[in-house]
This record gives C-alpha cells, structure tokens and sequence, in this order.
C-alpha cells in the first residue's frame, strides 16, 4: 500500500468514527436524560460501558450526546467562520490597498486577544446558550483561515497564467470561476475542517467554565464539570472516559483534515 | 501601426525608472528586434506594450488608440516559462479554448498532436507547452506578439520549427512581431529590423 | 587510441535516475528521467552536457552530488579519481574535491557578508590566506570581503560563487546553468574562470541548454536527448556535419542559426512515452526495425555515440565496443 492510500484509508476512517459519534449521540438524546437511582454510581461494566452516574444516568449515551452536539455546534460555528473568512479573504485581496490594511488590521486585532477571552465576552455579551456559544465560536475562529484565503487570492492575481487570461479578454468573472475557485476550494475545505476541532474544544471549554449551554443540556462541558466534584470520591469513570472522547474526536478531526490535504496538494505526488 | 510613445516605468515611486522614455514603432508585416543588455528591463518594457502593466508615463497604440482595458488584446504577449503561463489545473484542450477561435491549422503548424491535447501541463515537455502557448497567443483577433526569450529554454530543433512557423503565420496574416533574445543570431535570422533600446 | 588514454576524473556510465510519483488518484507511477547515461571528465576538460530545459540534466549534478529527493532512485556507476562514488563518499567530497556552482546568484545568503560566506565561517588564518589568493587570482578586490551581496555586481557575485567553490580546492566544479539569460559575449567572458580552473589540471563539467556558449568554451560536448546521451563529440567536430556521429547531433547542427535554421519534424518525448529502442528512432530518417531494439555505447572518433546506423571509424572497428566497456570500469 503506498502513502497516499494509507493517507485515503486513514481519511475515510476517521470521517466514518466522527460521522458514527455524531448519529449515535443525537439518537441518544432522549436516553441520556433518563434518570434511574437502581442503577446509579456502577462503574464501567458489560452493560454500562462508560458506567453510570450520581443520577444513575447512563454515561456512554451521555458522553456520545455531548459529543455530537460538540461536533454540530463546532460544525456550525466552524463554518460561519470559514465564510466570513472567504469573504474577508477575498475582499482584502481584491478591492484594493485601503480595504487590504483595514481587514489585515482586524486579523491582527482579533489573533492578538486570546481566543478563551474573547469567546466568554462575546457568548456572555449574547446571554450563553446555543446562540452565544455558536457566535462567540464563530466570531472568533475566522482571522487564520482569512490570512490563508488572502495570500492565496494575491498570489493567484499576479500569477502569470492568469494575467494571461486577463488580456486573451476573459471577464474577471469566468477568471474567478475558472481558475481561482478550482485553486480555492480544496484549500479552503481542508481549513473549514482544521477549525472543526479548535471550535468543538472551545465550545467544551466555555461550556465547562460555565459561559456556554445551559446545565440540564447533556453537553460534554457539562458533563466534565459535573464530574469535578465526584472525581475525589473515586468515580474516575465520569471524567475520564469523556474526556478521552472528546480528546478522540478532537485528534481525528485534525487527522482527517490533515491527511485531506495531503491528499488534495499537488506536490504531495512525490511522497 | 504598434506605436510605443515615451514609455516610463519604475516599481517604486522614488527609485529609478526601469524603463526610461522608450519609444519604437511596429509595422504589421515587421519582425522586430530588440537589443539590450541583460538588465536592462527589457521584460518590464514588453509588459507595458503587452498591456500587462499601465506605465507611469506615456502611451502605447494600436492603430492610434490605445489598448482596451478588458476584451482580447489585439497585442498578445507569449512568455519565456510556459509552465508558469497555462493553469495546471486544465488540461491541455482547455488550455487552447481559452485563446480566441485557434485555427486547426495553427495547431497543425506548430506540430501539436492530438493525443497532448488530453493531458495535463505536467505532463509535457518544455516544448511541447511552449507550442500550446504560442497557438494559444495566435488567436483571431491577435494584431501583434510580443517574443520574449520564448526559445531560449528549448533545443535548437525545436527553437527552429517554432520559429519557421511564426514566421510563416506573422507574414501570412500581417502580424507584427516584437522579439527580445540573447541570442544575436536568432535575431538576425528571424527579425527584419533590430531596434537598439539603449541609444 | 589516443584519445582515450587521458586521466579521468570523473567517469558515470549507465546512470539512470528514475522517480517515484503519483499518477491520477493513487497510482504510483515510475518516471524515468535520466537513463543510461554516460559522461566522462578528463583533466584540463570543460565537458558540456546540453539538453533542453526541463530535460532532467540538472538531475545529473544532484545523482553526482548525492542530493537527489528522495523519491528518486539512481542506478549504474560514478567514478570519482577511479574510484567508485557510494553514497557515503559522495558526502565526504562534495563541496571540497567535487564543487557545485549553482545557476543562479541569489544562492549568495543576502545578510552575510561576502568574505563569511566564502569561507562558510572560518576565521583560521590559513582559510584567510587562501580566499585572498582566490580573490587575487579571480580580480576581486580584497575590499569585497566585507561588502553584502546585494553590493555586488552580477559578474561579481558569480566570481565569488565561484572563489565559494574554490575553497575547498575541488578537483571538478560543476556549473549548472552557470549564465543564464546572458549574451553570448558576456556568458563567454563569465566563463574565462572556469578555463583558467580547467587549464590547471582540472575538470569542469557544465551543464547547460546553450548549445552556442558550450561550443564556444568547452572542449567536449555531450549531448543529451530524453533522458539519455546519445553522443560525446570534440567541438571541433561540430565544425562539419561529417564529423558528427547521431543522427539527432546532426539535426541539432542543422538547426543552429549559423547552418541555415533547418529543422526536422516531432519533438522530444515525454520521459513517459519513451519509444522502444532508440529514443530519436520515430523522427530519425535512418530509422529501421534494428532501431527498435538494444542500442550499446560505441566509440566512433574519439568520441561515442548511441546509434548502430553510425559509420565506424576503420582504426577502431574491431574493439569499439569493448572499450566502451573497458574503459568505464578502468
């Protein structure tokens, strides 16, 4: 098996884990709010894999409904900022020097404020919940991808193909489709899917400090916060494994949105 | 008429021109030559004729009027790298449907065979991209070319069937040609004036 | 035979260098880009490899070097001074008994001085003393020591690329490219230094598409045509068709501005679509079925050539063969 097929397999696998969590989760919404005291504080067992909690709500559907909701939540914030990052991107490389500093000017500002800071203020500002959550994300993840979208869009503009094009009479509009969009979007989709996991972590973290989604929400914030206060009496079950999870997730989005890349670069044909 | 009128053009505000108050004429049945020494932006100033940069000063005409600022330029300008001027992302047939209705028999001329028009830039030699460039640049509206080093990085074969046919095509169709080579008996060969930019 | 009884310093027979790369979606595909090659180097020579661009020859200088990516697999000999260059002696010389000089000047680091550079940091006097000889040999004044790059003129900067080479006092220095863009009459006064490095008992083996500039500085030209060499020929027997061994060297010569433009049909082909047998066979006008198959080194004229339509030369026409071989591995 050669690199790039090892690169696909390893892709495939990972979408198909993180597309697998995130059905599972949604369709154990209902079960992950059911409470039953016969069965509370197992520990990981045959039928309760993840074990169960103070409540004797079962931690595996729990865990997988934190998650997907993470993931959907990330999705969706990822992907308003990757579109404000597009827009912002081919704005300050096309319309000219004064928009160019104006935009580089807000990267800047916006990667200069920590991330976490600046996430709390804008979720708290918007009432936290869902809403807060997913614009805080979504406002704040967007300054890389613009810088990425920006340099490619000048360097694209001034390269010699397409002035070529340009004076065989093409319209602005067909260079645009043709030759700038096909460079573009693989570019552009492997960083919509290396924001996923910043976004699904923040969401946990500002969820876990309490500026996110509402408690009784089986959100995996939630859920790793809770469990803060039974780690000391030996229930590792209700931190740990959650927490793997979530770190999994995390990993393998980056994996997946890593090895796309290398799958979709062109000078990867000489691995 | 291709009139170059006075041309001025510097890359930063301050400094230097690269290209100081140049002027020349092209007639459409001319092949000329332009001499200079290495550095003295003689790429620079082709881009100006070529409509690829607005000079500082000055004017370049067609015909008395200067060039459109969109639509085909009638003055087409084919590079010394064509590698870095075709998108690698098309195949060659894209490639050629991007110039203005190219003839099959420009294709024919320029030895294109019909199974390269099905590949892509990186999977041609230097030569045979070249000649996709050049039937690309001949299109129906092209009134003058522009020729900067495009043979220096081919073999002498190849240099020579290139140049047999653009001259053959330029006669044919009264296209004017500006060249720009190092090499002194190219020059002589192909051009029926030499202009020497540095007097 | 005269001709060959020369010290070789540098002697590469059936070099091949092939590639590794992916075809569409995940097939992995092998290019051949160089295949059995052959050049030999001999002291007091300027060897000048010309190919068109793109054509893979500056490969040539990164098999020699040791510096190929490393995707890229290499086949055959290189014998450096008689001896066989491994991989590992490959490190040990480079840079001091075999010197590359690169084509173009922005090699020179732009925020170093001049004189570090040269010497790569070295402050022992010795190192001194030797890169102010250098600087004296090579007209640069001894000022230029302490001057940036971007201080210095085009032809400076070459001088001082070239003095880089020379520190480690190299046998063989190769150029790749070493005046690109450069006319004629001044690449010809850039490459007086490189005479003067071959006429003390050294070797220069250029690499270069600039058939006219290589005619006009080396004392062999080799000639190289997708991916291989088909012929090793004296300048002097580019003076007369009839001295020219390969059909496409002939071509080559017809075409040359000087001999009236002439040119023959096709072009060369993609290392991927090689022909079967002789790599000129579909344009060639000698061509027949033998073409198709195997097609060994001869030595015809004190040079070689790839080509069994060839006329031996009669002196030789019994052993050219084997001194082909025989003098690969001597």
């Amino acid at each position: 098996m050669n690199q790039r097929k090892k690169t696909l397999v390893i892709f495939v696998g990972a979408v198909l884990f993180l597309v697998v969590v995130t059905v599972a989760g949604v369709f154990c919404y209902d079960a992950a709010r059911v409470t039953d005291f016969s069965r509370k504080n197992l520990s990981p067992c045959g039928q309760y894999l993840f074990g169960t909690d103070w409540m004797g709500r079962d931690m595996l559907t729990r865990t997988l409904t934190g998650l997907s909701m993470s993931i959907l939540i990330g999705m969706c914030a990822a992907s308003i900022s990757a579109i404000i990052a597009f827009v912002l991107g081919v704005m300050a490389a096309v319309l000219g020097n004064k928009v160019d500093s104006v935009i580089s000017f807000l990267i800047d500002m916006i990667m200069g404020i920590p991330h976490i800071l600046l996430l709390i203020l804008i979720s708290y500002a918007l009432g936290k919940g869902f809403k807060g959550v997913m614009l805080g994300v979504a406002l704040t993840h967007w300054p890389s991808l613009a810088r990425v979208i920006r340099g490619e869009v000048l360097q694209l503009k001034n390269s010699q193909y397409i002035q070529v094009a340009y004076r065989l009479g093409h319209s602005k509009m067909k260079v645009a489709m043709k030759h700038m969009v096909p460079h573009l979007l693989p570019q552009f989709i492997v960083g919509l899917i290396l924001t996923f996991p910043h976004a699904i972590l923040h969401e946990a973290s500002i969820t876990f400090l309490g500026f996110g989604l509402s408690a009784e929400q089986p959100a995996i914030g939630i859920i790793l916060s809770e469990s803060m206060k039974y780690l000391i009496t030996g229930k590792w079950w209700l931190a740990v494994l959650p927490g793997i999870m979530l770190v999994l997730t995390v990993v393998l989005f980056d994996v997946a949105g890593g090895s796309l890349r290398k799958i979709l670069d062109p000078s990867s044909a000489h691995n | 008429m291709l009139e170059a009128k006075n041309l001025v053009f510097s890359y930063t505000k301050e400094g230097k021109p690269v290209v100081d108050h140049v002027s020349f004429q092209v007639a459409p049945e001319e092949r000329v030559g332009m001499l200079a020494p290495s550095g003295f932006g003689k790429t620079t100033l082709m881009k100006l004729v070529g409509g690829y940069m607005l000079p500082d000063e000055g004017e370049v005409l067609v015909d008395g009027k200067p060039l459109p600022e969109k639509g085909y330029c009638p003055v087409q300008m084919i590079w010394q790298h064509p590698e870095k001027s075709v998108n690698p992302r098309l195949k060659m047939r894209e490639v050629l449907a991007e110039g203005d209705q190219i003839e099959d028999r420009i294709i024919e001329g320029l030895g294109i065979e019909e199974d390269w028009k099905n590949r892509y830039p990186q999977e041609l030699s230097g030569g045979e991209l070249q000649r996709f460039c050049i039937a690309r640049a001949l299109g129906k509206g092209t009134r003058y070319l522009i020729a900067d080093e495009i043979s220096t990085m081919l073999d002498l074969i190849t240099q020579g069937q290139i140049w047999n046919f653009l001259i053959r095509e330029t006669t044919e169709r009264k296209i004017g040609m500006l060249i720009v080579s190092h090499s002194q008996e190219l020059l002589d060969y192909v051009c029926t004036s030499q202009v020497d930019l540095t007097l | 035979m005269s001709c060959q009884e020369k010290h070789h310093i540098l002697e590469i027979s059936n070099l091949s260098v092939s590639f590794r790369q992916y075809d569409r979606g995940t097939n992995q595909i092998n290019l051949p880009v160089i295949t059995n090659l052959n050049v030999s180097v001999h002291d007091g020579e300027i060897v000048a490899v010309v190919g068109s661009s793109g054509s893979g020859k500056s490969l040539l200088a990164h098999a020699i070097l040791g510096i190929l990516p490393y995707n890229a697999s290499l086949a055959g000999e290189i014998y450096f001074n008689q001896e066989l260059l491994t991989e590992e002696r490959k490190k040990q010389v480079r840079g001091k008994e075999i010197a590359l000089v690169p084509q173009s000047v922005n090699y020179l680091d732009p925020l170093m001085k001049v004189g570090l550079q040269v010497r790569n940091g070295d402050k022992s006097p010795g190192v001194m003393e030797r890169m102010k000889a250098l600087f004296r040999k090579y007209h640069l004044e001894q000022e230029t020591e302490n001057l940036y790059p971007f201080e210095c003129s085009g032809g400076m900067s070459r001088r001082i690329l070239l003095s880089t080479a020379l520190m480690g006092n190299p046998r063989l220095i190769i150029a790749d490219e070493p005046t690109p863009g450069m006319e004629l009459s001044l690449a010809k006064k850039a490459m007086e230094d490189f005479r003067q490095f071959a006429d003390e008992g050294n070797g220069v083996l250029l690499i270069t598409h600039d058939i006219e500039l290589a005619l006009e500085v080396a004392d062999r030209i080799v000639v190289f045509y997708a991916g291989t060499t088909v012929e090793e020929a004296l300048v002097s027997d580019f003076e007369s068709l009839e001295k020219l061994r390969h059909p496409y060297t002939k071509a080559l010569w017809r075409a040359m501005p000087r001999n009236g433009f002439e040119t023959i049909p096709g072009s060369q082909p993609y290392v991927k679509e090689l022909p079967e047998g002789c790599v000129f066979g579909p344009r060639c006008p000698l061509f027949s079925e033998e073409c198709e198959g195997e097609i060994p080194e001869r030595v015809v004229r004190c040079g070689t050539v790839r080509c069994i339509k060839c006329e031996e030369d009669h002196s030789h026409h019994h052993h050219g063969r084997e001194e082909a071989h025989t003098h690969a591995g001597s």
